[in-house]
């Protein structure tokens, strides 16, 4: 295992860890799209470019995007 | 739950957890040891086979392909169950239109946003589509290829350009996409089962051994309907979130002026 892989993977036990301890739901939106781009450059460093590819797409905006709107109409429908 | 009760049940599952977490990995092969022998194998016959450069396509939609309809399907349904879930009911829009009178003001989109979205939006239409058709030659293929494409309208909508992504976004387009795709990976499985003797066999040509666009007989066909049911299902998610909000905007903005 070279440098970058020891390093991309503590960088993902940080994120991981920081979503978690974020309590209110819309900032850990916004930390969850960042670990999702994070766990993108782990895959790409452990060469599934693939894999990499559809955890970008889907990690760091869709599932994020997904979360944000359904926390907005939670709010709203509770106005 | 006190914290106090909270912090019993935490610490004899978490350290539980921990005893079975460590007893999994440890044995586990070093990273890049690879031991298994279906990965070698694919990777001597894959490419003379399929006449795919990126083997894991291959595997994704030939020699795993019903398994990937599987995956499909579950999309298929999932984005079924979130519009059924999110649809809206009569008595709801009466109830917004109480709250516009309120006078709620929408946050104004900043230039810089707005540009950035803009700008990116043509480039991502092509490398959205690029990503599908060469799924069979290098990484991406039609699930990777229909998100970035499905980000499109996404795109449009954060620019603000609230009446653009309705003409561009019509519920219908996304629909026909979806069941284009959809039904497009079943016709190629039953075609396979027509002419080739069992489900997703390969019936087409399979073009140059030295990947070309159109190497790799039913794979790319396969990508390409992937790419429509991803992009469709993910678009219309998207509209099912957003279609009250953008009721509700275009008809402030009506209002303003």
């Amino acid at each position: 295992m070279d440098a970058l892989q020891i390093l991309v993977l503590i960088l993902a036990g940080i994120g991981g860890t920081a979503v978690v301890l974020t309590r209110r739901p819309v900032d850990q939106v916004i930390g969850l799209s960042f670990y999702g781009l994070i766990l993108a450059l782990m895959f790409f460093v452990f060469q599934a470019p693939d894999v990499a590819l559809s955890q970008i797409a889907i990690g760091a905006v869709a599932l994020p995007l997904m979360v944000m709107l359904a926390l907005a109409k939670v709010r709203r429908d509770e106005e | 739950m006190s914290r106090r009760l909270r912090s019993l049940l935490f610490v004899p599952l978490a350290a539980a957890f921990l005893v079975l977490f460590l007893s999994a990995t440890v044995g586990i092969p070093a990273v890049g040891n690879y031991r298994g022998p279906y990965g070698d194998v694919l990777n001597a016959v894959a490419v003379k086979e399929r006449h795919s450069t990126d083997v894991v396509t291959a595997v994704n939609f030939d020699y795993r392909g019903f398994d990937t309809l599987g995956e499909e399907s579950i999309l298929f349904i999932s984005v079924i169950g979130a519009t059924v879930l999110l649809r809206q009911r009569p008595d709801e829009i009466k109830e917004k239109d109480k709250e516009e009178d309120d006078g709620r003001h929408v946050p104004k989109i900043s230039d810089a946003v707005r540009l950035l979205c803009l700008a990116l939006a043509a480039p991502a239409v092509l490398f959205g589509i690029y990503v599908v058709t060469h799924g069979q030659l290098t990484p991406g293929g039609g699930f990777q290829g229909g998100v970035i494409l499905a980000t499109v309208p996404l795109l449009v909508y954060l620019a603000g350009d609230l009446r653009t992504f309705q003409k561009t976004t019509p519920r219908i387009l996304p629909e026909i996409a979806e069941c284009i795709g959809v039904g497009g990976y079943i016709l190629i499985g039953v075609a396979g089962l027509i002419w080739g003797g069992s489900f997703l066999q390969n019936v087409v040509p399979l073009g140059p051994e030295d990947a070309k666009v159109y190497s790799g007989g039913t794979i790319p066909l396969i990508s390409v309907a992937t790419g429509l049911a991803v992009t469709g299902g993910f678009v219309l998610l998207l509209i099912a979130f957003l279609e009250e909000t953008l009721q509700l905007r275009l008809k402030g903005k009506r209002g303003s002026k």
